[in-house]
């Protein structure tokens, strides 16, 4: 068995806050494989996004370990450097660059070299669609544009593992049907490691090898592989089964 | 039909000045002149001042007293913000004795320092630095606290040194708020620098009113009043055209509000 990329072991976080502690994430265990692609799917508030930055070494775990290539994702802040690419909800692109100044953000941070800097991160515009647009500022792009814009500059920084929360689902149906099939054609081909948070059955089931299912505080209440469901009438079973585990779980 | 906005506004400013000009030179036709001077007088003291290499130095001591003082007040101010920024207790310290330094007037600044400084340069550098230092130091402390997470987050996750987190994410991000302290703080500094060079001064355009008061001259009163004006004209189109290239990022709508 390869060492897997991520370990949650009985992880707990817990909010301090005046009115109460909030339990977000309640003895959390769980492995991801090199290559794997795992879909977490969990109702709105059900601690998907914690565990999502749990994992990006934003936050710390008030109990438990979290192991991203054998190391503490919070702690470990120079080990992660160019290690792991990130695909957040909104683009979060910075206003003041042009796409290609977002592209090279993270290889600038990295201190790649600014002639193969450039060439990478043209290189990902081109492939995500964008050729032309290098010295538009966001404000001049789509919706859709920026989305591929932070994944091209999630992707330039070659990193080992990607993290993606809900990246398309502010986007329409058809621009997020594109993206997706762009987004696993480029996991795959690059042999990348990828955690998806999606609130979408249909994305969880299309992207992931893997779908873990959430319950409020986050915890697996179901977990099915995708890469062993052959034919319709199995995935059909999966799709049930993860409607009536999410029909369960108590409204945030 | 004009149609490129610059000039409209240009016209504009333009139209504006000269209907006060006109209003004045009719009050000069019914008052005494030492009261409204006739505007080509004025206008004759004002370029006398411009071309005249010994006059234009006091304006220019005037100027760079203004900028000394800006300066000062911008770099401490900027330490304040990052200090305050940094620690909670640090804030807690220091925010209630800025804002009582905001609360005492220019002209008590100027009896202090006449009173406990001998060095007229170092006199007008300590009351320009402390009248603006609080405003400086609350709005680039500002601008650092409307950072967005989102983008702090997002440059946080590629793992950037200290400094390389300054120069991507903080520095455009409070570029904005520097800029707008300038603007706001040059206004300000103007007014007190001529009120420190009138009480503690030997030169600059504050003693040199303080001289037309004396001799009563309402003309060079104006014309040195009005160097101050184009002064500061000058650097705030300046600090606009630089803000206009810092910010060129920005989406602008073309239906004016």
């Amino acid at each position: 068995m390869p060492e897997p990329v991520i370990r949650f072991r009985d992880v707990n976080k817990v909010f301090r806050r005046p009115n109460g502690d909030l339990v977000a994430v309640e003895r959390l265990s769980f492995e991801v494989a090199p290559g794997e692609i795992v879909a977490v799917l969990g109702k709105t508030g059900c601690g998907k996004s914690t565990m999502f930055n749990l994992v990006a070494g934003l936050i710390e775990p008030t109990s438990g370990e979290v192991a991203v290539s054998g190391h503490d994702p919070f702690r470990d802040f120079e080990f992660f450097r160019g290690k792991v690419g990130i695909v957040f909800q909104g683009d979060r692109l910075m206003p003041w660059r042009t796409a290609l100044g977002n592209v090279l953000l993270g290889l600038e941070i990295l201190d790649a070299a600014p002639e193969r800097a450039q060439a990478v991160a043209r290189g990902w515009l081109a492939r995500l669609g964008l050729a032309g647009h290098e010295n538009d500022y966001p404000h001049a792009l789509s919706g859709g544009m920026r989305q591929r814009v932070s994944i091209a500059r999630a992707f330039a920084v070659e990193p080992e593992l990607l993290l993606c929360d809900e990246p398309f689902s502010s986007l329409d149906e058809m621009t997020a049907r594109d993206l997706r099939a762009e987004f696993v054609r480029l996991v795959r081909q690059n042999g990348k490691t990828a955690i998806f948070i999606t609130h979408q059955i249909s994305e969880a089931m299309e992207i992931g090898d893997r779908v873990l299912v959430f319950h409020r505080p986050a915890r697996i209440a179901f977990e099915a592989r995708m890469d062993r469901a052959r034919g319709d009438g199995a995935r059909q079973q999966i799709q049930d089964k993860i409607l009536e585990v999410l029909a369960l779980d108590a409204p945030a | 039909m004009i149609s490129n906005p610059r000039i409209v506004r240009a016209l504009q400013a333009a139209a504006s000045t000269l209907v006060i000009a006109g209003l004045w030179q009719v009050g000069s036709l019914f008052f005494p002149h030492y009261l409204f001077p006739p505007v080509p007088d004025i206008v004759t003291r004002t370029l006398g001042i411009l071309f005249s290499w010994p006059l234009l130095a006091e304006v220019l001591v005037t100027a760079l007293r203004i900028f000394a003082g800006l300066l000062g007040a911008f770099v401490l101010g900027c330490a304040m913000a990052v200090a305050i920024g940094r620690s909670a207790r640090i804030e807690s310290y220091v925010t209630p004795v800025l804002v009582f330094l905001q609360g005492i007037p220019a002209l008590s600044w100027v009896v202090i320092a006449i009173i406990w400084f001998h060095g007229i340069e170092f006199r007008i550098f300590f009351i320009m630095v402390l009248t603006t230092l609080p405003a400086f130091t609350f709005q680039i402390l500002d601008a650092f606290r409307s950072m967005s997470k989102d983008l702090f987050e997002m440059t946080m996750s590629f793992r950037p040194r200290r400094w390389t987190l300054f120069r991507v994410l903080i520095v455009p991000t409070i570029v904005p708020g520097i800029l707008t302290a300038w603007k706001v703080n040059l206004g300000n500094a103007a007014r007190v620098v001529v009120v420190a060079e009138l009480v503690g001064a030997t030169g600059g355009v504050g003693y040199e009113l303080l001289r037309q008061q004396q001799l009563f001259d309402m003309a060079g009163a104006i014309a040195w009043t009005l160097q101050l004006v184009l002064f500061v004209l000058v650097v705030q189109q300046s600090i606009t055209a630089i803000e206009s290239w810092a910010l060129r990022y920005r989406a602008v709508s073309e239906r004016a509000m």
